[in-house]
């Protein structure tokens, strides 16, 4: 549903995107990542038809957005970043603008209106000024704005940003419910959010794509994802680096800690292989006496700066 | 046009949902008497007409409008509700206008909350109505040239200030341009044909003679133009400058 190829920007010198393709069908929930500053925004700006496109193409629903950039407009809902609004109105009066503005009236505007107060949660404030409300509120008055014509496409830039654990999961459980028949992308830097919610999550650093997968996919990049901690008591010999590494399935053993009788290793598997049942058997077959023993999951953060602190 | 009239409606009701509206009606009927009555000498003159009111309302118009039109597009812009408002299914000229329209019509208000001069003048005397009526026609036009001058600077900045400033100067400018010792300035050197445009590029020039009772097509067309030329340019402005 959403079609993007070779998008850049330029901002005079500035190239704040820089040939980013991909596309999100009916379905999918597409997390962006990426350091402040990387391009997340401005991409959406441009697929929302905010930011006028310096290079490449974005069809939205089949529409171009150069050519015909009020029937893309037509079949997105986008929140903004920081979810603006008009401050001096009520939450009601706020809603009712933009369902005329969407062209509703009557009684299906009503109904519009209140089915997106009740989804986004703001029953208790339907009469209060917009600028009297939380961070919360305020931004919750923002995905209300932007489902309200239950579109096909969602665009929302930060859509947890400033929200207390339980708004976030309610959110978060709102994109999902969502996510059935839409086309969704977010951004967020908060990285347990795309293994919540994204079925595909894409980093972006200086305007790149630098990775585009399934957010399993991310933690399989992870040098870590797969590899087991050894806690022994005491040095029961002195060749345990070497008979671990002689593990089948085994790539190299890291000694990760020791202190006083006890002494940590890290063993990391070839191609994220499962090793945990044969480093056990050996450490039986030897009779080493274990403190703890665990397997590791890939971080995502590791990954993400792997991926994009490097090359700053 | 559902989309104006969307606009239209929002931008109207702000002014009355805000201390917007009530301050500057209470401000504008204010200045309007003193300075019909006060400076104007409307009952000195022993004439029954509005002539002193019609003669210092560009004056007033210069302080007061500028200070009605500054928030038009700067401040969507400082609080970033542009990026909502353009990211809707409007097209930039639909949003100019609603504001626009919004914004003049509520000058209208203002113009037609003066109605008890008229009601004065006609208990003390018989006016010529029409003259009156015709007077009241070309203020709510030459509102709509300074809204329109207001808007297009609004939209160029984020601070609200310096769209009032800078509108205040441009509007200046353009009632300036028909006086005496403007035009002298160039009458010694430019020939008489540059001297006769810059005259009638004053507001001034347009709206005293209408103010005389004669509704000239060419004042008309000239106030019309004028928004119109004003309101494009503020269509081009955003264009440029809505993401900046």
């Amino acid at each position: 549903m959403i079609e993007v190829q070779n998008l850049s920007k330029r901002f005079d010198t500035f190239q704040a995107v820089d040939d980013i393709s991909f596309s999100v069908n009916k379905g999918e929930v597409l997390g962006f990542l990426g350091p402040n500053g990387a391009g997340k925004s401005t991409t959406m700006k441009m697929i929302t038809g905010f930011l006028s496109i310096s290079g490449g193409s974005v069809s939205v629903c089949g529409a171009d957005v150069k050519k015909s950039p009020i029937d893309v407009k037509k079949s997105i809902g986008y929140l903004p970043e920081g979810a603006p609004a008009y401050g001096d109105m009520t939450v009601k009066s706020f809603l009712s603008f933009i369902a005329d503005v969407r062209g509703f009236h009557g009684s299906e505007k009503e109904k519009r209106i209140n089915n997106a107060i009740e989804k986004a949660n703001l029953e208790s404030v339907t009469y209060k000024t917009i600028d009297t409300l939380s961070k919360g509120f305020k931004r919750r008055v923002g995905l209300a704005q932007a489902i309200l014509h239950d579109p096909p496409v969602l665009i929302m830039d930060e859509p947890t940003d400033g929200l207390d654990p339980n708004q976030k999961h309610e959110v978060r459980l709102l994109i999902k419910e969502m996510s059935k028949d839409k086309a969704i992308i977010i951004s967020t830097h908060i990285l347990e959010e795309v293994d919540a919610i994204c079925d595909r999550a894409m980093i972006i650093a200086n305007g790149k794509v630098k990775f585009d997968g399934t957010p399993k996919e991310l933690e399989n990049m992870s040098v870590n994802h797969n590899s087991v901690l050894l806690t022994l008591d005491g040095y029961p010999s002195l060749n345990v680096e070497k008979l671990l590494g002689e593990v089948e399935g085994v790539d190299r053993v890291e000694l990760a800690n020791s202190e006083s009788e006890k002494v940590t290793y890290r063993i990391f598997p070839e191609d994220n292989a499962l090793i945990e049942s044969a480093v056990g058997h050996l450490v039986q077959q030897e009779g080493w006496v274990v403190d703890a023993m665990s397997v590791e999951k890939g971080r995502l953060e590791d990954v993400f700066r792997q991926l994009t602190v490097g090359d700053q | 046009m559902g989309n104006i009239t969307a606009i239209y409606k929002r931008e109207l009701g702000n002014y009355f949902s805000t201390p917007v509206a009530y301050v500057f009606i209470v401000i504008f009927l204010m200045l309007c008497g003193i300075f019909t009555f006060y400076l104007g000498g409307l009952f000195e003159r022993g004439q029954a007409d509005l002539q002193p009111f019609f003669n210092y309302l560009p004056w007033l118009y210069l302080f007061l409008i500028p200070a009605l039109s500054m928030r038009l597009w700067a401040e969507e812009r400082r609080s970033g509700s542009i990026e909502l408002l353009m990211t809707l299914p409007i097209s930039i000229t639909q949003a100019v206008l609603g504001k626009f329209l919004a914004a003049w019509f509520f000058t209208g208000i203002a113009l037609a909350l003066t109605f008890p001069l008229w009601l004065t003048v006609n208990y003390l005397g018989q006016p010529d109505n029409p003259v009156i009526l015709s007077g009241y026609i070309g203020a709510f036009l030459m509102a709509g040239g300074y809204l329109a001058i207001g808007s297009c600077i609004s939209a160029a900045t984020k601070n609200q200030v310096i769209a009032f400033v800078i509108a205040v100067v441009i509007s200046f400018l353009f009632i300036l341009s028909g006086f005496p010792f403007v035009l002298d300035f160039f009458k010694d050197w430019a020939p008489q044909e540059i001297v006769n445009a810059i005259s009638s590029l004053s507001f001034l020039t347009h709206f005293s003679s209408i103010t005389k009772g004669v509704i000239d097509l060419k004042d008309i067309v000239y106030f019309v133009s004028f928004i119109a030329c004003w309101l494009a340019a503020n269509i081009i402005v955003i264009e440029m400058k809505k993401s900046d």
